[in-house]
């Protein structure tokens, strides 16, 4: 090798600084944030003019083109909405079906993603498949169907037709099945070596290293359970029993709707799913990550 | 402890690949025993097997004197150590030793006493807090060792323990691995593709090739009494030349070499010789001449790679990357490790001879050690 070539190969680290391939900053921060930023605040304004909203009048909520700056903050709003329906009594009916149904899916949609994922049982690649189509299926076709399950087996109009239907979800079988297969099985076998039972494995081994799949789980059951509208429609007729989405009806009638008192109900409904999503992001960005699946 | 046997076991998987084809092997009590032979011999799935990790298609598996095919892993008593280690990720050092008990519910004080023996033996006292992420490669070795030691098993098992570690380490987990041995004198399986660590480590070595034993023996009489090509080919660094030959009454003649065997029945051979059993010749007792094409001084050896007169064979236990392909011509590929004050330069004719009763004779149609 002639010296030349040598001393090409060699960057001294003055060199490398000065020969940096990046483009010099020309701002403080990427170029990126420039439209991030302001998609971001599109993103934000729906739940901005909520809020809003639900601190005005009335007569200043129907106002065109909308105030985004309200006169005066009304939160009287929220002690009349409270006062207007048994809201306490719908938080905790919500409250009651949202973490059974989210309790119920994080050990069932275990065990049975695991089967999957996991063991050999005859027939386990049809099954799933069958299991899979299901997710095909839009809910309206299976409605009236479920309606009429639920009916026959007497739970119709009470908390456990909304919590049974639900208490396992093929989705969430599919996504746990997909993230216990990325983990090495050589963890397991030597689990079982150590002497542990398939249960032993499931819940010594492998949940404990499925955290951040499961917290996506979690976040999106309950978010689904929490928001969900048609089915409490259906299932459920007498008030004692409504869940909060179907309370936030009481505020529109035919003729009008209080849309202050209506977004105030809103922003009370959404906090509790607020305060989760921001408590869970960290586990849930990477549970999206990691199991390739947009939630 | 107990004795291992294998009894005619078979292993076929689902798509029809024969892994294990009648392997009959009985592993004495206390014995160190080496599964060695290339990737896909068969000789991990044969070790999953005595795990309970993979069923048996036919044959039994006997542990002391206990059939074991249709017990589940978990009670047949035996411990492995993975490739990856396995360590539990989310579970301390301390944790991860003390697993295997707490699945076998034992008592509290003993698990602690007999965590805190094994991390004494295997210097692990100051770890047992840490997770295997911040461990280095050495140490989770150890976990992975004193895992499977804490629970005194019947047989240890072995799945290429050492083939992470870089080739330093490698040498010194490997002398501690025999010396574990020697002080604990448990049955063990250990599989491995590097026959350097089957040489040093075995009792015995059982060198296996396509799901089938080619031999069985003390790691010394494989090397000196290879049964076939294949593991004259396999057991040995450098590996053995391979010439074809003649046997015309009673005299062997491959290329340049020849010698005389008079019990030999005519035909076609392949003719083995071993790096080292090359010597320099005196002056006209040269039996060939070497022209040196590469020279690897080492220190107290020298390897000398070149070619001699005859045409080259195969033995089957080339690595994928040795595979050039053989000229068909006169002359053939040697190696030979020769004394460094030879002092041999690329170029040079070194006149060579060979003790002919150094010279190993395989049937060139079956492979087979002719004597």
């Amino acid at each position: 090798m002639s010296a030349e070539t040598l001393a090409d190969r060699i960057t001294w680290p003055e060199e490398s600084n000065a020969a940096s391939p990046r483009p010099r900053r020309w701002l403080p921060f990427s170029p990126w944030h420039l439209f991030l930023v302001p998609f971001s605040l599109l993103m934000l304004l729906p739940l901005i003019w909520m809020v809003v909203t639900s601190l005005q009048t009335q007569k200043e909520s129907l106002v065109f083109p909308p105030t985004l700056v309200p006169k005066s903050l009304e939160f009287s709003n929220y002690a009349h909405a409270l006062s207007a329906a048994p809201f306490g009594r719908w938080f905790l009916n919500t409250a009651i079906v949202t973490v059974a149904v989210v309790i119920s899916n994080l050990l069932l949609c275990s065990l049975a993603g695991y089967a999957f994922a996991r063991i050999r049982f005859f027939g386990r690649e049809v099954t799933f498949l069958a299991l899979m189509a299901t997710l095909m299926v839009p809910f309206p076709v299976v409605m009236i169907p479920t309606f009429l399950i639920v009916k026959a087996l007497g739970m119709f109009d009470s908390l456990a037709a909304l919590i049974v239907p639900n208490l396992v979800n093929v989705f969430g079988i599919f996504m746990l099945r997909q993230f216990f297969r990325t983990l090495p099985v050589e963890l397991e076998e030597a689990a079982r070596i150590d002497g542990a039972s398939r249960l032993s494995v499931l819940f010594k081994i492998v949940l404990p290293l499925s955290l951040p799949a499961l917290a996506t789980l979690a976040v999106i059951q309950f978010m689904w359970t929490w928001n969900d509208f048609l089915w409490p429609l259906i299932a459920i007729f007498s008030e004692r029993n409504f869940t909060l989405q179907l309370g936030l009806t009481v505020f529109q009638t035919s003729h009008t709707t209080n849309w202050p008192l209506l977004m105030a109900g809103n922003v009370m409904t959404m906090i509790p799913m607020l305060v989760l999503f921001l408590a869970a992001q960290r586990f849930f960005i990477r549970g999206i990550a990691t199991t390739g699946l947009k939630g | 402890m107990a004795g291992l046997t294998f009894d005619h076991v078979t292993k076929t998987f689902a798509q029809g690949t024969v892994a294990v084809n009648d392997l009959s092997l009985q592993i004495a009590e206390g014995e160190f025993m080496i599964l060695v032979g290339p990737s896909g011999c068969g000789k991990t799935t044969a070790l999953r097997m005595v795990a309970g990790l993979e069923s048996i298609t036919s044959g039994r598996i006997v542990i002391g004197d206990r059939v074991i095919n249709d017990v589940s892993p978990r009670d047949r008593d035996i411990a492995m150590v993975f490739q990856n280690y396995a360590l539990y990720p989310h579970m301390t050092v301390a944790k991860n030793l003390a697993f295997g008990l707490r699945q076998r519910k034992a008592p509290k004080e003993e698990i602690d006493r007999r965590v805190g023996e094994i991390a004494d033996m295997l210097g692990l006292e100051g770890l047992l807090k840490r997770r295997p992420a911040e461990l280095s490669g050495g140490q989770r070795q150890r976990v992975a060792m004193g895992r499977a030691l804490v629970r005194e098993p019947k047989a240890f098992l072995l799945d290429e323990p050492l083939s992470n570690l870089d080739a330093k380490l490698r040498v010194a987990m490997r002398a501690e691995l025999k010396r574990l041995h020697q002080r604990l004198e448990i049955t063990t399986i250990h599989v491995t593709h590097d026959q350097v660590e089957a040489m040093t480590l075995g009792d015995r070595i059982a060198v296996m090739n396509e799901g089938a034993l080619q031999q069985l023996g003390d790691p010394q009489e494989v090397y000196d009494r290879p049964a076939n090509l294949f593991v004259a080919g396999f057991i040995g660094s450098p590996p053995m030349n391979m010439l074809r030959g003649v046997v015309s009454r009673g005299r062997i003649e491959a290329g340049d070499l020849a010698v005389e065997r008079p019990s030999l029945p005519d035909g076609e051979v392949v003719v083995g010789v071993r790096p080292e059993a090359f010597l320099i010749a005196p002056d006209g007792a040269a039996s060939t001449e070497l022209t040196v094409e590469i020279v690897e001084p080492l220190g107290d050896e020298v390897l000398v790679h070149g070619s001699i007169g005859g045409e080259p064979a195969r033995s089957g236990a080339e690595l994928d990357e040795e595979l050039l392909p053989l000229e068909r011509g006169s002359r053939a590929r040697i190696t030979a490790r020769l004394d460094p004050s030879a002092r041999p330069s690329p170029g040079d004719r070194l006149p060579l001879r060979v003790a002919p009763e150094r010279v190993y004779v395989f049937d060139a149609r079956t492979g087979t050690a002719l004597t």
